[in-house]
């Protein structure tokens, strides 16, 4: 399943795309001329406009976006890069988009649930407004479904899990789907399910949708008990052998299901997207968790050294220059964790940032662009 | 299966407070245990860490208050370069409006002026960096000028800030081109000296782009010819780039104005190439400057490497609009004591600095445009000259040594 609803690009902005344009404008390129007009008329960086904030259940917010036409469009189940400025300075998170294809104005929205200590979903909870331009990426992640959905399927998440697979329940509605699809769903309780209202519609207007709600943290309130355990597959009548299940929530959660999986022989039915926020270990006990070294396909357990010294303990041969911080030559492209910098102590925990591997360490699990 | 981390936790307080990418002081390999000796005709140990504290204090109150007015202002700047470069590729299309032509050229000028000096050197030092905004990135970012962003930042950023006005060290020294200190052996074809100077000011962003090749580290063994074409490897391709879009693609758009649209665009690198020689030679050149051996700089304190930058460094006066056109390199001693510092904070900071520098007794240098390119002509054409017996026989640096011993 796919969308591309974008209006066609008039002759103008097409040529202001090709090579020529480039070249013309080179070394910055054409979008750096454009968005002095408008921040949206870049015709390779994608960026949106905020057209709507709506607060759902559970502290969740749902941010409409209408985005410019450097967007491609995105399939259920992918997430965005989602940067927004704040005193000078962007902050770049990925949320998954939770909205349905099948909107017909081109836009869609992530639902971002509010953290005590996450910058940005705070932001997004409190002060973003209709207006606001934000910096994304093109939709991202395997996370999808096929072009051919299957019947009999399972969509499963827990908390704020659930906007993926929210935006794959709604697709599929909207695309007329009529073949059975299970939809569970674990929160903490019915206060803090995010989207109530739109799971109360689907179950009242798609009887080809069951819909499962539990509420681990309210024992005899939803419809079955306590956190997922196999039993639960067993009374919906599910045999992880023949469903195709798509799995999203934090991970605990995702570790059960796959074990449960395995344990089936039924592990080439299940994807996996994990949602977690990582523990930012501000202590001395820096050496935990993983340091993961992407392009490389390493994981190498943190020994607390600088990622530098541990990319190349792990064999890899990263460029650098100074090895104190000064010239730049090593900087990489941090997927995601946080990192403390040996020189100042500053901690850091924004994804998709440049940093200087020779003097930052890990703190806990890390992925860089290695 | 996949694993996609969907969010992250908590964020830096928004804030640049911890961006850091200053330049460390130098350290000895073979010696860890000597202490530098730099500076210390003028001040002790002591004074030379209160005057270390007393910068850092000054650096860490400006990048505790870095916000939104920096980043509106370098996005001034880049809207005021990016609507003049439009401007002058447009009037090319009009040659045949007499003042049309001059008028795009002063456009194009203006706009390269600003993109390689206020834009481009500041922000290849990193001082946006904490904005993370890829366009202003120093990683990322590539300036209007042949010579590629990568090169440039390891002998500037790296080896100029690091190793600032050390023999053997700095290759901007004279940019192995002329002899411009007096510790710089003399040599016959330095009788060309004031020649050399005034043809490089017109080629001076192809001297740059070769300056950056760093072709004699193949001359001294240092690397392979292997290793000099893969540190390389871009050069070309950014020369193409540059060439192509000034001299062929701009010139044929304008269809039967052709040559007058090449002219037009070599005129304005030419315009360009002049004035960023200028204030470049005036930055570490003129008289007074100190150089320094790498010897006595070897394990210096915070103390001394900012006694070095400031001794190491001149100014020079003008008005707002002009420092703007220099990159504020017109304060280049507040620059090389915190190059990471957005550069419209130099001039603020400006009087701070001179006062610190008078309580320490040490010279802060500066003076008009006018002044300053006296002063480094007057040089070129000295130093071009054979030294005086009894001034070869003890160089600066070593007399200054000796002063120490005494």
């Amino acid at each position: 399943m796919s969308t591309d609803r974008r209006p066609r690009r008039g002759l103008a902005r097409r040529l202001l795309a090709t090579r020529l344009a480039d070249h013309l404008t080179a070394p910055h390129g054409v979008d750096r001329f454009l968005e002095q007009l408008d921040p949206l008329l870049t015709v390779h960086q994608v960026r949106g406009v905020v057209s709507e904030v709506v607060h759902e259940t559970g502290a969740a917010s749902t941010v409409v976006l209408a985005p410019n036409d450097a967007w491609t469009g995105f399939r259920p189940g992918q997430h965005v890069q989602f940067g927004v400025e704040v005193d000078g300075k962007r902050r770049v998170r990925v949320f998954s988009v939770s909205s349905s294809t099948a909107r017909d104005d081109g836009r869609f929205s992530v639902t971002v649930k509010a953290h005590d200590d996450g910058y940005v979903s705070q932001y997004l909870h409190r002060e973003m407004a209709p207006g606001t331009v934000v910096y994304l990426s093109e939709a991202e992640g395997e996370f999808v479904l096929p072009e051919e959905v299957p019947g009999g399927l399972l969509l499963l998440s827990g908390g704020s899990g659930i906007t993926p697979v929210m935006s794959m329940l709604l697709s599929l509605r909207d695309a007329g789907h009529t073949r059975p699809v299970t939809f569970l769903h674990y929160a903490r309780s019915a206060d803090d399910e995010i989207f109530r209202g739109a799971l109360d519609e689907v179950v009242a207007t798609c009887p080809w949708a069951t819909v499962r709600r539990v509420y681990t943290r309210e024992p005899g309130a939803g419809d079955l008990q306590g956190r997922f355990t196999t039993a639960h597959l067993d009374l919906l009548g599910i045999d992880p052998a023949t469903t195709p299940t798509w799995a999203c929530g934090p991970a605990g959660l995702i570790e059960t299901v796959r074990k449960t999986y395995a344990e089936a022989g039924a592990e080439q039915m299940l994807a996996v997207e994990y949602f977690k926020v990582p523990k930012v270990d501000l202590d001395a006990a820096d050496a935990t968790g993983t340091l993961s070294l992407d392009s490389a396909g390493l994981d190498v357990p943190n020994d607390g050294r600088t990622i530098l010294e541990q990319a190349e303990e792990a064999g890899l041969t990263p460029e650098f220059g100074c090895r104190m911080g000064i010239c730049h030559k090593c900087t990489v492209k941090k997927k995601h964790g946080a990192v403390r910098n040996v020189l100042s102590g500053e901690v850091r925990a924004d994804t998709d940032e440049d940093i200087r591997i020779c003097i930052n360490k890990p703190v806990g699990d890390v992925c860089v662009a290695l | 299966m996949l694993t996609t981390l969907l969010n992250i936790g908590k964020g830096p307080v928004p804030s640049a407070s911890d961006h850091d990418e200053r330049p460390r002081p130098l350290v000895s390999e073979t010696d860890p245990e000597r202490r530098a000796t730099v500076g210390l005709d003028r001040l002790t140990y002591e004074q030379l860490d209160e005057l270390a504290v007393e910068l850092d204090a000054i650096r860490q109150r400006v990048l505790d208050d870095l916000g939104q007015e920096d980043a509106d202002y370098i996005r001034r700047v880049v809207k005021v370069q990016s609507g003049l470069e439009i401007a002058g590729r447009a009037l090319m299309f009009l040659p045949f409006i007499p003042p049309a032509w001059l008028a795009g050229v002063a456009s194009l000028s203006l706009s390269k002026i600003l993109d390689n000096m206020e834009i481009g050197h500041n922000v290849m030092h990193g001082q946006y960096d904490w904005m993370n905004d890829p366009a202003l990135n120093s990683k990322q970012f590539e300036w209007d000028i042949v010579g590629p962003a990568a090169g440039w930042k390891m002998t500037h950023n790296y080896e100029h800030h690091t190793f600032t006005n050390i023999h053997g060290k700095d290759r901007d020294i004279g940019y192995g081109l002329v002899r411009i200190d007096e510790d710089q052996p003399w040599h016959p074809v330095y009788l060309a000296n004031p020649v050399l100077a005034f043809g490089l000011m017109f080629i001076f962003e192809w001297g740059v782009m070769l300056h950056d090749l760093e072709l004699d580290k193949l001359q001294s063994g240092e690397e392979t010819w292997e290793q000099v074409k893969a540190r390389n490897a871009g050069t070309l391709r950014k020369i193409r780039r540059q060439v192509v879009k000034d001299y062929v693609l701009f010139p044929a758009l304008t269809g039967p104005f052709f040559l007058s649209t090449l002219a037009g665009n070599f005129s304005a690198n030419i315009v360009r190439n002049i004035w960023a020689f200028n204030v470049i030679f005036c930055g570490h050149f003129p008289a007074d400057v100190e150089t320094f051996s790498e010897e006595s700089a070897e394990n210096e304190s915070r103390g001394q490497w900012y006694l070095r930058q400031v001794l190491g460094s001149a100014n020079i006066s003008g008005s707002k609009v002009f420092h703007i056109l220099t990159g504020n390199l017109s304060h280049q001693i507040e620059h090389h004591l915190f190059p990471d510092i957005p550069s419209r904070r130099y001039p603020q900071i400006a009087p701070e600095i001179r006062e610190i520098c008078d309580r320490y007794g040490l010279t802060y240098n500066t003076g008009s445009l006018g002044k300053q390119i006296g002063s480094v002509a007057k040089k070129l054409f000295t130093l071009g000259l054979p030294p005086r017996k009894d001034a070869a026989a003890t160089p600066a640096a070593a007399r200054r040594d000796d002063d120490l011993a005494a």
